[in-house]
Formats: C-alpha cells, sequence, structure tokens
C-alpha cells in the first residue's frame, strides 16, 4: 500500500512518524495511514477525495469543513485526523443514494437555499444533525443551529427555509393523514 | 494549513497520560476538545513536540452534583454537553446561561470547560463563569490530586498554574449556601466572535437577601476580572436599584477595558454597568430567571 502525503518543505520527510487508523466514512470501513499532525478535513479531502468538504477560512471561523463525527456536526479542519480512529465520519457524498438526493438537498434546491455553494455541505451536514436530534426545529431553532456556519451569498433566509422544508418532509405522516407536502407549510410558520 | 511536527500519544488512563507529560516535559501538551490548541498550533503559536490526547481516557466525560449540590465537570465535558445539561439549568443559572454563548454550536461540540480553564484565554467566558462562582480546578499529578482555586490557577494570558507532570481532570462548584441566582451576558459581534464585553454573575440568596456574591468580567483587561469590590459591596444587602446601581458602579471600576476593532474603552465599560444592573435586576426573588439563552444585542 502507498501513502502519499504533501512534502511541506518545512521538515525532513524522512522521518514521519506515520499512525494506523480505521474509521467509518459514509457507512464504509477504511484503513489510513497517517501522520498525526494531518488535519480531519485533509484526510477526506485529499487521502479520500471527497472533495465535497470545503476548506473556508482553515481557522475555527466558517464552517465550511463542518463533518459529522459519531452523528455531531464538528469543524473537520480542527480535528486531527488520528483523532478519527474508531469513529464514525458523514460528509456531505454520504447524504444522497445513487437514485435519490436527501430531502435536505431537495430542501435547498426548492427553496433556493444556495448561491456560489461553498458553505452548502457545512450547512447540510449542520442541519442534519440538528434534524436528527430534533425533527421538529422552530425557525429559530434552525438558525441557532447554523450559526457557526458562513454563507456570504444568501442572507441565511433561503436556507432557513430549506431546512424548514426538510424537517416537514422528514416527519413522518399522521397515521391516516394525507401525504405531507411540504410546499404547502409556510416556512415562517415556526 | 498544518502544524509542525509532533509526537501524538492518545493514553487510556490518567496515569499513563501523566507519565508521558513527565516525560516530555516543558514541550508536552494535553489536549482535549483541541478548539484552542488546533488553531494555535497550525497558526504556528504552539509548536509542542508531544501531544497527550486524553480522549480516550474513560470516566472524564462527566457532569454531575454531590449529595451536598457541589458541582463536579470532568475534563471530557463538553460545552454542548452544559448546553443541554437539565441539571445546569435547574441548578446552575450562571452556568447555563453562558454554556450556550461559548463560541458556536460545532465548537461546542468538541470543546471543554476544563480545557477552556486550562487555555486561560482573557477573553474566555468560562474563567469568568467559574471565578464568580467561587469554583476550582482539580490538578492531577504524580503525587495525587490537588485543588486549586480559580483565583489562583491563572498565573497571565494563556498561563496557568498547574506543574508540568498535572493534568486538570475536574472543574468544582461549590454548593449555593443559599438559593441561587444570576446569569451571564456576553455582547459579542457575531456568534463565535470573543466576547467585547462579557460579565458573570453569580448570586446565592437567603429571601431577599444576598448571603454571597460574585462577578467576574471577560474582555476588559488583561485576565479575567473579579470585581470583588463590586461582588462585597452586595453581601448582606437586599437587591435595591440603588444597591444594584452601587455594584455596578463599583464593578464597572475594576474593569480595564482597551479601545480596539471591538469598540471604545468607555463604551465597554458602560456595557459592563449596564450588564452588571440588567443581571442583578433579573436576579431578584421576583423576576425570575430571565430566559439563559439571551443574547445581548
Amino acid at each position: 500500500m502507498t501513502t502519499v502525503y504533501d512534502d511541506l518543505g518545512d521538515q525532513d520527510t524522512g522521518e514521519a512518524p506515520m499512525r494506523r487508523i480505521r474509521f467509518t466514512i459514509n457507512g464504509v470501513r477504511k484503513v489510513a495511514e497517517v501522520e498525526p499532525r494531518l488535519l480531519l478535513a485533509h484526510l477526506i479531502r485529499r487521502g479520500l477525495g471527497l472533495t465535497g468538504t470545503h476548506m473556508g477560512c482553515d481557522t475555527t471561523n466558517c464552517g465550511a469543513c463542518t463533518v459529522l463525527v459519531d452523528g455531531k456536526a464538528i469543524k473537520s479542519c480542527t480535528m486531527l485526523a488520528v483523532q478519527a480512529d474508531g469513529h464514525e465520519i458523514t460528509t456531505v457524498e454520504g447524504l444522497a443514494t445513487a437514485s435519490e438526493l436527501h430531502p435536505l438537498q431537495e430542501g435547498f434546491k426548492e427553496e433556493h437555499g444556495l448561491q456560489c455553494g461553498f458553505c452548502t455541505p457545512g450547512m447540510m451536514l449542520a442541519a442534519k444533525a440538528l434534524l436528527d436530534a430534533n425533527p421538529d426545529p422552530t425557525e429559530d431553532d434552525v438558525r441557532w443551529a447554523l450559526s457557526g456556519n458562513l454563507c456570504r451569498c444568501t442572507g441565511y433566509q433561503n436556507i432557513v427555509k430549506s431546512v424548514l422544508w426538510a424537517a416537514a418532509r422528514l416527519r413522518p405522516a399522521p397515521a391516516g393523514g394525507p401525504e405531507p407536502d411540504p410546499a404547502a407549510e409556510p416556512a415562517q410558520e415556526a | 494549513m498544518y502544524p509542525s511536527r509532533f509526537r501524538y500519544e492518545a493514553p487510556r488512563s490518567l496515569g499513563e497520560a501523566i507519565g508521558l507529560l513527565r516525560e516530555g516535559g516543558d514541550e508536552a501538551k494535553v489536549m482535549a476538545g483541541g478548539q484552542s490548541l488546533v488553531p494555535l498550533m497550525k497558526l504556528r503559536f504552539a509548536s509542542p513536540e508531544l501531544i497527550v490526547d486524553i480522549n480516550n481516557i474513560g470516566g472524564l466525560d462527566y457532569h454531575r452534583a454531590d449529595a451536598d449540590g457541589t458541582l463536579r465537570v470532568g475534563a471530557l465535558c463538553r460545552h454542548a454537553d452544559l448546553e443541554h445539561s437539565d441539571l445546569l439549568r435547574s441548578t446552575q443559572p450562571t452556568m447555563a446561561a453562558a454554556a450556550p454563548l461559548i463560541a458556536d454550536p460545532l465548537v461546542r461540540n468538541r470543546g471543554t470547560l476544563v480545557g477552556s480553564l486550562c487555555h486561560a484565554d482573557p477573553q474566555g467566558d468560562w474563567a469568568s463563569v467559574v471565578t464568580a462562582l467561587g469554583g476550582s480546578v482539580i490538578a492531577q499529578g504524580p503525587e495525587g490530586r490537588r485543588a486549586i482555586p480559580m483565583a489562583d490557577f491563572v498565573t497571565g494570558p494563556f498561563e496557568n498554574t498547574l506543574a508540568l507532570d498535572e493534568i486538570a481532570v475536574e472543574a468544582v462548584i461549590p454548593a449555593a449556601q443559599g438559593a441561587r441566582a444570576g446569569g451571564y451576558l456576553k455582547l459579542e459581534r457575531r456568534v463565535g466572535d470573543f466576547a467585547t464585553v462579557g460579565v458573570a454573575v453569580a448570586l446565592e440568596l437567603s429571601g431577599t437577601t444576598v448571603t454571597r456574591a460574585g462577578i467576574a468580567l471577560t474582555g476588559v483587561g488583561g485576565s479575567t476580572i473579579a470585581a470583588t469590590g463590586a461582588a462585597a459591596a452586595l453581601a448582606g444587602q437586599a437587591l435595591t436599584p440603588e444597591s444594584i446601581e452601587h455594584a455596578a458602579e463599583l464593578a464597572a471600576q475594576a474593569a480595564q477595558p482597551r479601545t480596539d476593532h471591538r469598540g471604545s474603552a468607555e463604551y465597554k465599560r458602560h456595557m459592563v454597568r449596564t450588564f452588571v444592573v440588567r443581571l442583578l435586576s433579573r436576579a431578584g426573588p421576583a423576576s425570575g430567571d430571565g430566559d439563559p439563552a439571551e443574547r445581548a444585542a
């Protein structure tokens, strides 16, 4: 097995102390050899080629690199890859199936929750962590949950609507009631 | 950005971790949540040769109250655990108010209260809260455990009094003698920013009389400021408009704000006074605890 990592030019590459880690990403078990200073975001993007996880500020501010670790939304630029050992990671690539978008992705499409799209994967994962814990959030709950994720395009209104759309779609239909129709539910209601 | 190269160890026990720290001396650093340390390492403000990651040590992720009401927060208790804690909501108004104001939700999922105390950032919110509550830090080293009062724990900006082979394993908030009241208010430009001004007020009341008061200030000096004069002025008094005004004036005097991009010194001092008035007015027996998640607009 070959491991390629960046030549940072600042130290002798011959002595990199490698660690072997095992983890699950989007349901697939992986083994990786990583240098301890490799960040989780780098392992995901460069090691695994999953470039849906974006690097925005690289200083723990913007949330573009948000992923789920054991279901909790965290900033992958602020966690060492070696710390993923034994844990379960979900990235934006883990949301959709081959044939179907995740309701959050549909919601962002329906409610125009993105413009440039750079912050969107992080927004969707922070939103997923919220909806997993609270399937019926108020608008305030959504704003609170997304408050660590910055968007420079949208002014956030449509992102909040998108998450509420997805929440309505994900909620089970009341027994014997009609099919849920998220479009019929005013996004401002909460 | 990458940190510079370091040796990484993730021990399974405190004993093992302490041994590693002893070996690493002043080139070793404990990592808990890493939400301050990793950014510092990426910016190369910190370049420890040995990282002792304590996340794999079991039994440190608790927060619980002893039978007498003493609160204990373990070294791996995350900010988010405290934010969603029923125990805090029902027994610790100052902590319950502060927890949702720490950094942002993503950072709160990893960062820890004890780590924040150790980091000793002058703008750290928890240091003010624990100072106002008269708390302490439990350090464990090769010779066992010792309690370090919060007032003695921080020795300067980003400096604490832990020995090189000691780990802060727990923060302790002593039991209240009376009914607890108080809160934390933070003025910030946006979520996740450091406090322009933060004020922690922790009271213990017997009826309408203040039996103990703690007031501490965030972001208005080179370190967390314990407004001891303001707190002392409240002890034994009822919360009246006059006693509140007097304490707020003393707290504003204790602040040592500097003009910067977050505001002028004058403005910050004014906000200290305003926050103390607000928190004390709200702490009166009839007025309830207020909304713990209230943000200062």
